[in-house]
């Protein structure tokens, strides 16, 4: 419960015509009573059997709620709303809760809606009660579960052996094309909520649908990154369910002929899970729109204007104890309110606590699908399988592949079975996972999950569900038990003409495919590259890139690698920034690299440099000149420094002469430091050898 | 002169023929001396009045309030009326005294049927899910009227969502046919065709799924115009079945509704199933009647639909047709009786696909965006309430065949098998049109009935869409004009003629039914109700 005050009322209704209430404390019932505060009947009080509070029956029709609001109040010695503290109102009804706002709203001796429930003031709080039935057997549940899962966490690993899992993944690749797949919609993520729709992707009625091309074009590309055949002719579908974040009641996909089919992606594991090359099947790849989202907000973040629309209709609809909350919505007559859904449950109902609030911004921007064959085996296969395309999607430039902000989401369904045995478990879906360790982590938990029901004899408790992944707890939980098939009564979107691909487009979009990361891996592999160091060049398109240009002016490719593994990729880490927001230049990073060899600046310059060059900028040849650090060559230079330094370190001289040979890193320190790090160290170590061997 | 209008039981097809007899027999025609002149173009009239400052654009409107405002309490066609056509009008005044430019549509006083969305209006399909809602945008036909000119003047009533052929169905009243006021005026554009018959208001817009349009003109008697699906823009259109939905027009005589239809007409960038194709200037169409020569329509091959004066068509229909057809034939035209063999398993097979449609496409009243919502305990009954309380039980039986038919596992018995009967629709009416310019039929098997005589019966009244849902399968363009009047006890109810084009050929047409409504004489459509208060 998240608001408990001292002065907590609950008041439950069964239906609009009775109102049972039970207040806390008891004497507050009681003191209701005896003062006649009530100017409805109460019929019937008796000893709670509930929470050991006092029930009312009270019947009584909507009209003279407000009534009864305001004596509730009055109750308290609360003179107005502002002066109310930790009030929580437990409506089982939402015909209820409604008729107490519009008993609110109506009152005029009430304030100013929007100081009603304000948060430091008081709380209006809804709930229903099979809501509540349905919390306590989920906890029940997870309880239940928690206690056999850590009973014999090693006995896991043991038959773990004796078991496969069989893993495919569905993800959802959001296109980052700069307007929504079939309106002229903006998206980004994290404008505020409603900002960026229109009556196309809020589903006004009359609004159409009109494809924007990109979306095929995205599609295609990534069809053909993933060697998949290419449906000439394809169409769109609509998708039927009722949800309230799917505006039109179906969402527009594709059905049965997606526009990409039969693929594969190539994967090269890390070295660390013990590396390898993987090869995934892709089922199919289709296009479709996404939802919006649902918002659960906890004392209204995005409230911060709280006048009420004019035509609005309230429905408060919670669920009890949270996080199970339902849903508020609000009746919007014009299109100019929606952009007040953030705030649209005016009078702070979103302060309510957790309402449920829906956001279109989201609505209409188009995704791809991508279906896996069931090929992994293990949850590193899935979470590799998952960051290939991630780099895939990153290399073609469809899509931002950000998993935090949705861009990319996979779920898994993954069944075991017994070694040898060829026929699929029954399969379970996992969701909200938003990484790929995540994803690794949730899927080994549910194999282990899965393999100890097998082992304990209990696999019919393995049923068809959807699973949700609990990072915090670090394990799966039941979100939705499946009835069957759901039957999504899909038939071809009449709105949308059919969609046709000439050859000459596909060929035209197969030219301008870049080199994509398995084709980079393989050809890093040539160039004598280690696994480990292709891997870490190819993982990110930008690396890649900047490694590439920096070769192609002429650069030695290990040196190169190196740097870039080295104290670049360091640089990068430290400072938190990617390799296209430093100042360097493969340019300047080749000029460095070749400076280097042929001996202009010292490796150690170098690396001085290379911090000036990754920081500020400026080129290698500038720099050079302009701190001078050209190195020295000339011995007859070298020899003078030496000389001096001998000369200036009597002492040391006679000890190393002495035998402490070890000295001669010493002399060689403060040569160096002579030259401010110029001389060259080969001819430095020559010349100081000479010297001060030279009278021995 | 106009008092003769007030028995038109003596001007039926019957008088008429034996009228045009004595015209035909003469080698050159004079015009007869008639009491009913041809209707004349009131869109034309008006922009030539307006800009010859014969007559403002506040005192025409002005007339038309005036006498919607008579009618309108028994008629009842709109459920909304504008409070700002006088102001538009003055507005266009100040654009002609100004000499500014005005378009073709100047002054002319539009009905606008309620599923068409209208941004400063309540549109609401004639549903209580929609009571109040006001959309943000104006539907593109909307917006081409009013950049034409044109002066809304209101939201017309109709079946809810567009399901029904009576007006019955709308959740807010009943529209009574001008000609009797206890008949239906068809639907479901009932309150567009009404209001353009008692000339409530000039012009009106209607959209027609499976004849919404040419059953109400008929029973209405006025000139309907369903154009080939994608000629007009359906954006705005609240979708009831939307493979076949179009936008059409209402209008009193042919010129009308061809140069409101040319008004709305071409390419959309927010309709994808829009079509591209240049519009012609259909105006040219209409030469005055008097430029015409004998044989005005010489030449011109017109293909009678047998199975529409079949069996189960009111005979006083099929002898109206039948007159109509005669007529076309002095006027030139050959015609010969054609077979549609796939035309009975049309009406199925809409029923079908124009249910699964609107199954889907009314998913969006959910009553969490707009419209009505009910307070619920739980997600499933805000639907299930919302919904219920919302619709009406017409729109929730074809919701309920819709979600039947694309259901797994009946599928493929309804919505396939229906998508391959419309494949052979098309078909035959591509043979049908190969060999013929244009088909005729009637626009509905009988005219206007008595409201709640079908309430209670769907079938009987799904049935009486076999005249036109087949055209709306093939997708083609269909013009309805009144051609003669059936008996009635009292009153002589209005009978038009369905004239089919092939896809994209309105132009044709328009022609045709120009021509034949300017030579068929001793006819008068305007019902006896306003024929008295009319201007001559």
């Amino acid at each position: 419960m998240p608001f408990s005050g001292e002065e907590d009322v609950e008041v439950y209704s069964t239906d609009v015509e009775e109102f049972i209430m039970d207040l806390e404390p008891a004497e507050f019932a009681k003191k209701a009573i005896c003062s006649n505060f009530f100017n409805l009947s109460i019929l019937r009080c008796s000893t709670s059997t509930h929470r050991s509070c006092c029930h009312f029956s009270v019947y009584s029709k909507k009209s003279i709620l407000a009534t009864f609001f305001f004596n509730l109040f009055k109750l308290f010695g609360v003179k107005s709303w502002t002066h109310l503290k930790g009030i929580i109102l437990c409506v089982y009804s939402s015909k209820m809760a409604l008729a107490f706002l519009r008993g609110i709203h109506l009152n005029p001796s009430m304030v100013y809606p929007s100081s009603y429930f304000s948060r430091k003031h008081g709380v209006l709080y809804c709930c229903m009660r099979s809501a509540q039935t349905q919390t306590v057997t989920q906890e029940k549940e997870q309880t239940k579960l928690k206690v056999s899962t850590q009973s014999q966490p090693k006995a896991v690993d043991k038959f773990l052996k004796d078991f496969e899992a069989v893993i495919g993944i569905e993800t959802h690749v959001q296109l980052s094309t700069l307007t929504k797949a079939f309106c002229s919609c903006p998206y980004n993520y994290g404008s505020p909520p409603n900002t960026s729709v229109c009556p196309v992707c809020m589903g006004l009625p009359g609004a159409l649908p009109v494809l924007n091309s990109k979306v095929i074009e995205c599609a295609v590309r990534v069809g053909l990154a993933l060697n998949c055949k290419l449906s000439l002719n394809s169409k769109f579908d609509r998708k039927q369910y009722f949800y309230p974040d799917l505006p039109k009641g179906y969402q527009i996909s594709q059905f049965d002929i997606p526009v990409c089919s039969g693929g594969y992606l190539d994967v090269d594991l890390p070295l660390e899970y013990g590396g390898g090359h993987r090869k995934f099947g892709i089922t199919r790849v289709h296009m479709e729109e996404d939802a919006g989202k649902l918002l659960h907000t906890d004392g209204g973040n995005y409230s911060q204007e709280r006048t009420p629309p004019s035509h609005l209709n309230i429905l408060v609809l919670a669920t009890f104890p949270p996080p199970l909350f339902q849903i508020t919505y609000s009746c919007i007559h014009q299109m100019h309110h929606i952009v007040m859904f953030m705030a649209v449950d005016f009078a702070g109902v979103d302060l309510l606590g957790s309402v449920m609030q829906v956001d279109l911004n989201r609505a209409g921007v188009p995704l791809l699908e991508i279906v896996s064959e069931p090929d992994m085996r293990t949850g590193i296969e899935a979470a590799e399988y998952a960051a290939e395309l991630q780099r895939l999607v990153r290399y073609l430039g469809v899509s931002n592949g950000n998993m935090q902000e949705g861009s990319l989401r996979c779920d898994v369904n993954i069944s075991v079975r017994p070694i040898g045995q060829l026929a699929f478990g029954t399969k379970v879906e996992i969701k909200n996972l938003n990484s790929f360790s995540s994803m690794s982590r949730a899927i080994d938990y549910e194999i282990s999950r899965q393999v100890q029901l097998h082992n304990q004899g209990q696999v019919e408790q393995i049923v068809q569900e959807t699973r949700l992944w609990e990072e915090g707890a670090q394990k799966t939980v039941t979100m939705r038990k499946k009835e069957g098939l759901a039957d999504y009564r899909y038939f071809p979107e009449p709105d949308l003409p059919g969609v046709t691909l000439t050859e000459e487009y596909v060929d035209s979009i197969r030219e301008s495919l870049p080199e994509l990361p398995e084709d980079k891996r393989r050809r890093y592999e040539k160039m004598g590259l280690s696994m480990q160091d292709v891997l870490f060049l190819a993982n990110d398109i930008n690396v890649a890139e900047f490694f590439d240009a920096t070769l192609s002016g002429g650069a030695d490719i290990k040196l190169a690698a190196n740097w870039i593994m080295g104290d670049i990729a360091a640089y990068m880490k430290n400072g938190k920034v990617t390799i296209s927001e430093i100042k360097l230049t493969p340019q300047e990073l080749g000029e460095l690299i070749a400076s280097i060899k042929d001996g202009t600046i010292s490796g150690k310059i170098g690396k001085e440099i290379l911090f000036e060059l990754i920081a500020k900028g400026g080129t290698v040849k500038g720099l050079i000149k302009e701190k001078d650090l050209v190195q020295i060559v000339d011995s007859a230079e070298i020899e003078k420094m030496v000389d001096k330094v001998i000369a200036d370190n009597p002492k040391q001289l006679e000890q190393y002469r002495g035998g402490k040979t070890k000295l001669q890193g010493f002399f060689a320190g403060q040569v160096m430091k002579e030259s401010k790090g110029k001389a060259n160290p080969k001819l430095l170590n020559k010349i100081l050898l000479e010297k001060l061997n030279a009278k021995s | 002169m106009l008092s003769s209008i007030h028995t038109p039981r003596l001007l039926r097809f019957s008088n008429l023929k034996s009228l045009k007899c004595l015209s035909t027999s003469q080698s050159q025609p004079t015009p007869l001396p008639s009491t009913t002149p041809p209707p004349h173009s009131q869109i034309l009239t008006t922009r030539k009045s307006l800009l010859s400052r014969e007559i403002s654009a506040v005192d025409l409107a002005t007339t038309f309030l005036h006498r919607l405002n008579h009618t309108e309490p028994k008629i009842k066609s709109f459920l909304y009326i504008s409070d700002v056509v006088l102001k538009e009008a003055e507005e266009i005044d100040r654009k002609i005294a100004a000499n500014e430019e005005v378009g073709p549509l100047v002054g002319v006083l539009i009905g606008v049927k309620d599923n068409i969305c209208t941004c400063d209006m309540p549109s609401t399909a004639g549903s209580k899910i929609l009571e109040n809602y006001k959309p943000p945008f104006d539907a593109t036909v909307v917006g081409n009227v009013k950049e034409c000119g044109g002066i809304v003047v209101g939201k017309t009533n109709m079946d809810e969502f567009g399901m029904g052929s009576t007006t019955e169905g709308s959740a807010y009243q009943v529209t009574a046919n001008p000609w009797d006021l206890s008949r239906v005026p068809g639907g479901s554009s009932g309150g567009s065709a009404a209001a353009v018959s008692a000339r409530q208001c000039m012009v009106s817009l209607g959209s027609d799924t499976g004849g919404s349009v040419r059953q109400p003109a008929s029973f209405c008697g006025v000139v309907g115009l369903k154009p080939t699906y994608g000629r007009v823009s359906r954006y705005g259109l609240m979708a009831y079945a939307s493979s076949l939905d179009v936008i059409g027009c209402f209008g009193s005589s042919v010129a009308d509704a061809g140069i409101l239809l040319h008004a709305i007409s071409g390419h959309d960038k927010f309709d994808a199933t829009s079509s591209k194709r240049e519009v012609p200037d259909f105006a040219s169409q209409f030469v005055a009647s008097d430029h015409l020569d004998s044989k005005p329509l010489k030449g011109l091959r017109v293909g009678l639909i047998r199975e529409t004066i079949e069996d189960g068509v009111d005979l006083e229909v099929i002898s109206s047709i039948r007159g109509a057809a005669s007529h076309l034939e002095e006027l030139g035209c050959t015609v010969t009786e054609v077979s549609l063999p796939s035309f009975s398993l049309g009406l199925p097979a809409y029923y079908i696909l124009a249910s699964s449609e609107s199954s889907s496409n009314l998913s969006r009243y959910d009553g969490v965006r707009y419209g009505k919502q009910v307070v619920a305990d739980e997600l499933n009954s805000l639907y299930g309430e919302s919904r219920a309380g919302g619709f009406g039980s017409e729109v929730k039986m074809r919701i309920l065949m819709g979600t039947y038919g694309l259901s797994a596992g009946y599928y493929d018995a309804y919505y396939k098998r229906a998508q391959q009967v419309r494949t052979l629709v098309r078909e035959s009416f591509r043979a049908a049109l190969d060999e013929n310019d244009i088909l005729i039929s009637p626009a509905a098997p009988s005219a206007a009935y008595k409201i709640g005589e079908k309430k209670n019966d769907p079938l009987s009244m799904y049935a009486g869409d076999i005249m036109t849902v087949n055209v709306n399968l093939a997708g083609l363009p269909a013009l309805v004009l009144p051609c003669g009047f059936v008996d009635n006890k009292s009153v002589a109810l209005p009978v038009g003629i369905q004239m089919i084009g092939a896809a994209f050929e309105e132009e044709k047409l328009l022609k045709v039914g120009h021509i034949f409504e300017q030579t068929l004489q001793g006819c008068s459509f305007i019902p006896p109700l306003v024929a008295d208060e009319l201007p001559c």
